[in-house]
């Protein structure tokens, strides 16, 4: 596997976006640590999970007094883009061996899929669309722990004063905006901050979840009126 | 947080995350979701990612402060300019903390 030429092409399309991979995961590390988990802990849950944004998403949860049942939808709504990408890239991963796809299963990651999908848009009929795909996500992989330890290690060397937990906020402003490319979206995002301030009230944290249904409902609402 | 619940909530994460993955990679193959789900859950990042960081903004111990002495919610208006007009996570965080540190430190938010 490691040694097929595909295998290398995927891992080599990935270089493009590692910069910004490594980015986020030394943010996630520092915002880790920074949110009250042990380093020990916090690079545990990275590689356990590694899913950063569910990570976060769930530090903040806790902080806010949320129990554990809130943090789990919040995780699994979190993760439900992965369940299209899973069902989008699968019939192309059916050349692994059983015990390669559980480790398909378990890496992979939003830029692993974008590049394989990519490239089987443009090459359809070129061979190896597996083996491309568990190298960039082997990529992807290898530069987001590296980077998350680097930052753990980072953050567990800055003091209160910096008010380090508010990373963790502003790494979810910058995720909103880069994830609304049109009205439809922008839509989704406006109703879901109103659904979240009005819900706050709501015990258990669980204005989050109103607040994801409320946007979606209305994403779709507005991708309907504009067409 | 207390050790226990660090591995509990690392437990459950771990569920959230390894199933939608491997979900029709492992076990599901032949089944397909309909166009509509699809299309639903296209606006999930959206929603999910602005309801997590608004509340943070707007609220002050609790209570809705909407105000220039509000340094969390000038710094979080700063980082959505700068994530509008660079579309870089990085500078967005960057600008973002020194707002939220200028805010405290020069305008008493």
């Amino acid at each position: 596997m490691i040694r097929s030429p595909h295998f290398l092409a995927g891992l080599r399309a990935c270089l493009p976006v590692l910069p910004g991979v490594a980015a986020f995961g030394a943010i996630s590390g520092v915002a880790m640590v920074g949110a009250g988990l042990s380093p020990w802990l916090a690079a545990l849950m990275s590689v356990v999970v590694f899913a950063g944004t569910a990570q976060l998403a769930a530090l903040q949860l806790i902080a806010a007094g949320a129990p554990l049942g809130v943090i789990f939808l919040a995780g699994l709504i979190l993760n439900l883009r992965f369940m299209l990408y899973s069902l989008s890239i699968s019939p192309h991963l059916q050349a692994l061996s059983p015990r390669a796809r559980w480790l398909a299963g378990y890496f992979l990651s939003d830029n692993g899929y974008a590049h394989t999908i990519a490239r089987i848009a443009s090459q359809p009929t070129a061979p190896g669309h597996a083996e491309y795909f568990m190298g960039a996500c082997a990529a992807i992989w290898v530069t987001w722990e590296s980077a998350t330890i680097a930052g753990i290690v980072v953050g567990a060397g800055i003091p209160a004063t910096w008010s380090l937990e508010f990373v963790v906020v502003l790494t979810f402003t910058a995720l909103a905006i880069a994830s609304i490319r049109d009205r439809a979206a922008a839509t989704a995002a406006f109703a879901a901050g109103i659904t979240a301030i009005a819900t706050i009230e709501l015990p258990f944290r669980l204005g989050l979840i109103a607040a994801a249904i409320a946007g979606v409902v209305a994403g779709v609402i507005a991708e309907r009126w504009a067409r | 947080m207390g050790t226990l619940t660090a591995l509990a909530l690392i437990a459950l994460l771990a569920v959230t995350s390894f199933v939608p993955r491997a979900s029709f990679i492992l076990w599901l193959h032949r089944v397909k979701l309909p166009t509509y789900v699809q299309r639903a859950l296209r606006f999930v990042p959206a929603a999910v990612f602005t309801a997590l960081f608004v509340p943070e903004l707007v609220f002050a111990d609790g209570a809705l402060d909407i105000g220039l002495h509000n340094a969390k919610l000038l710094a979080g208006c700063t980082a959505i300019g700068v994530a509008m007009v660079i579309r870089n996570p990085l500078a967005t965080i960057v600008a973002g903390m020194a707002a939220l540190h200028l805010a405290r430190n020069f305008l008493g938010a």
